[in-house]
C-alpha cells in the first residue's frame, strides 16, 4: 500500500498537534470487540475486532511426537494466514513474508512468556505428546494486525478445552473434556506494538499510520508477579534505527501504557 | 425394489423439505466492495467481493469483457480433523465450479480488461460448505454493485437410503445404512430457475434424480427470500 504524500503530510500535522484522524490520543486504542466460539469444532476459537480490523483465529489440536529437545513436553505451532479476503495488498498463495513474520512473533510471545503449560501436555515421554495448532485468519485489515491476531490468540488459547483421547484405540474423539488446556494463568502476555512516526510513538495504528512509520517495536509484556511489567518477547520491525533516548522514552510509554491496558486485556482473556 | 426407506426421521427433527436456521448478514468487511456471511445451521461462510479491477499479469487480460475469479478455502479449524492451511485439490476444484456457477449471473461486459475476485471462508463446516460458500458469495456480489442478471441461491440435497431431503448436514452425510448417503449440490438461478451448479456423490435413479432435483429447487426459492431479505436490510442501515 502506498499512502499519497499529501495525506502522509497531514498524517504527521495532525500527530504535531496530539491528534489523528479518527480522534484518537496517540497512545489510545481503538474500541475492542470479542466474539468467543466462532467454531464448534474447533478446541477454542474467537474473532476479535480493534476498530475496522478483525481476525478469526482458532486452536486445533491432535497427537504427535516430541521434538528431540524437548521429550517431555507438547508442541506449540503458530501459523497466520493474510489473505487477500482481508486487504487488497495482500495476495493469493502461500504465506508471505508479512503472514510468515506476524506468526512466529505471536509464536514467540506465547512461547516465551510460558503461557501453556507443555509439560502438562506431555502423554509419553519421548514417544507422544499434543500438538497444538494456533492458526489465525485476518478478515479485515485496517491496521495494527499484530495486536489484534497477538490477542485473539490468546483469547482462543484461554477458551480451548482438551480434547477427548481414547488411550486404547489411540484417538483423538469427536468430543471435548471438561478441562482447559493447561495454562499458566499468571504468565499472560499481551503483545503490544508501538510506532514511531516522525518524534511521534503512536499505538494502534491504522493502515496509513502503519504504512508511513519509520519502525515498529512489538513486546509481549505480562506480569512479573509484582505488578510490574516483564517483557518476555521483542521484535523491532522495519527498517528506522532507535537511538538511547529513544529506547528508553519507548520503555517508559510501554510502562505506563502496559499498566493501563492490561487488566482490560485480562478481562477479554479471562471472559 | 419396493421396500421401504429405514430412512424415516431426521435425526434434528427437520422435515425432509425443511431447511436448517438461515443467518444472512451483508456488509461484514469494511474493506471489501461486498461482503456478506451465510450460515446453515452450524455451516458458517463468509465471502468478501473485490473489483472491478485491472486485471494482473496483464496477458490474462480478457479486452472484450471482465473475468470472474473465485477462491474458496475452509479455515484450519472449521472441522474435527485440523484441515492443513492454504488451498488443495479440493478446495481449488469447489472454487472452479462455483465460479462456473456465479459466471451465470453476472454481467462484466462493461468492464474489459478487469477482474472481479470473490474470496470465500469457511470457519466452522457441518456439510454443504460449497453451497453457503454461494449463497453467500451472490449477496457479496450484489452488495458490491457488479452488475447481475439474476440471483443465484445453492442447496445440498441428500438421499439417506431411499429418503430424498434437503440441506444435508454432516451426520446425515456420513449416514450408512441401506444405499447410504447420496450427497447432490444444486444451485439455480432466481429468475430463469436453471440449474447452475450440479454434482453428486453416491447412487441416484434417474427419476429419483430428478425429484431430488425439484426439492431443491423449492428449497433454494426459500434461500433466496432470506438473501433478498438481508440484501435490503443493509440498504436500509444505509438510509
Amino acid at each position: 500500500m502506498e499512502v499519497p504524500r499529501i495525506q502522509a503530510r497531514r498524517i504527521l500535522e495532525y500527530l504535531k498537534q496530539g491528534k489523528r484522524f479518527d480522534g484518537r490520543k496517540t497512545d489510545e486504542y481503538r474500541k475492542i470487540e470479542v466474539k468467543v466460539g466462532i467454531s464448534n469444532k474447533a478446541e477454542g476459537s474467537c474473532s476479535v475486532k480493534f476498530g475496522d480490523t478483525e481476525v478469526y483465529a482458532g486452536v486445533k489440536m491432535d497427537i504427535g511426537t516430541p521434538y528431540p529437545d524437548s521429550q517431555d513436553s507438547g508442541n506449540l505451532s503458530v501459523g497466520a494466514e493474510l489473505g487477500p479476503m482481508a486487504s487488497a495488498d495482500f495476495e493469493m498463495g502461500p504465506p508471505k513474508i508479512n503472514a510468515i513474520e506476524l506468526g512466529r512473533v505471536i509464536d514467540r510471545g506465547i512461547r516465551e512468556s510460558k503461557f501453556i503449560d507443555l509439560k502438562k501436555l506431555c502423554i509419553k515421554e519421548g514417544e507422544k505428546v499434543w500438538n497444538v495448532y494456533v492458526d489465525i485468519y485476518a478478515v479485515n485489515d485496517a491496521g495494527n494486525l499484530m495486536d489484534v491476531a497477538g490477542l485473539a490468540a490468546l483469547i482462543a488459547l484461554a477458551n480451548a478445552k482438551m480434547p477427548v483421547y481414547n488411550e486404547k484405540t489411540e484417538r483423538i474423539e469427536h468430543e471435548w473434556t471438561k478441562n482447559p488446556l493447561p495454562l499458566n494463568k499468571e504468565n499472560l502476555a499481551f503483545n503490544m506494538t508501538l510506532y514511531r512516526i516522525d518524534d511521534h510513538i503512536v499505538v494502534d495504528p491504522t493502515r496509513e499510520e502503519e504504512e508511513i512509520a519509520e519502525f515498529r517495536i512489538s513486546l509481549a509484556v505480562g506480569d512479573d508477579g509484582e505488578g510490574g511489567a516483564r517483557i518476555t518477547s521483542i521484535q523491532k520491525g522495519k527498517q528506522g534505527a532507535i537511538s538511547e533516548e529513544e529506547m528508553s522514552e519507548l520503555l517508559d510509554i510501554l510502562e505506563k501504557k502496559w499498566k493501563e491496558i492490561f487488566p482490560k486485556i485480562k478481562k477479554h482473556v479471562w471472559g | 425394489m419396493n421396500k421401504k426407506s429405514l430412512y424415516t426421521k431426521r435425526e434434528d427433527g427437520r422435515a425432509f423439505d425443511e431447511l436448517r436456521p438461515i443467518e444472512a448478514k451483508v456488509g461484514i468487511i469494511p474493506n471489501a466492495d461486498g461482503s456478506a456471511m451465510y450460515k446453515s445451521g452450524d455451516t458458517v461462510a463468509i465471502a468478501a467481493v473485490f473489483g472491478p479491477r485491472i486485471l494482473h499479469p496483464q496477458h490474462m487480460q480478457n479486452s472484450q469483457k471482465g473475468i470472474l475469479r473465485v477462491s474458496y478455502d475452509m479455515m484450519t479449524f472449521s472441522v474435527y480433523e485440523r484441515k492443513k492451511p492454504g488451498s488443495n485439490r479440493r478446495s481449488q476444484e469447489i472454487s472452479k465450479v462455483i465460479e462456473w456457477a456465479l459466471e451465470n449471473c453476472v454481467d462484466l461486459s462493461e468492464f474489459p480488461n478487469t477482474v472481479v475476485d470473490v474470496f470465500i471462508q469457511i470457519p466452522q463446516a457441518d456439510a454443504g460448505t460449497r453451497v453457503a460458500g454461494i449463497n453467500a458469495a451472490v449477496m457479496a456480489l450484489a452488495q458490491a454493485g457488479v452488475p447481475m442478471t439474476e440471483m443465484i441461491s445453492a442447496v445440498a440435497v441428500g438421499k439417506m437410503d431411499k429418503t430424498l431431503v434437503v440441506d444435508v448436514n454432516k451426520e446425515e452425510e456420513d449416514y450408512e445404512e441401506g444405499e447410504g448417503a447420496t450427497d447432490i449440490p444444486v444451485c439455480f438461478l432466481s429468475k430463469s430457475k436453471k440449474l447452475a451448479l450440479l454434482q453428486l456423490d453416491g447412487k441416484i435413479s434417474p427419476e429419483e434424480l430428478k425429484k431430488a432435483l425439484e426439492m431443491g429447487r423449492k428449497a433454494c426459492e426459500k434461500i433466496y427470500e432470506a438473501q433478498v431479505k438481508a440484501l435490503k436490510q443493509v440498504g436500509e442501515e444505509r438510509e
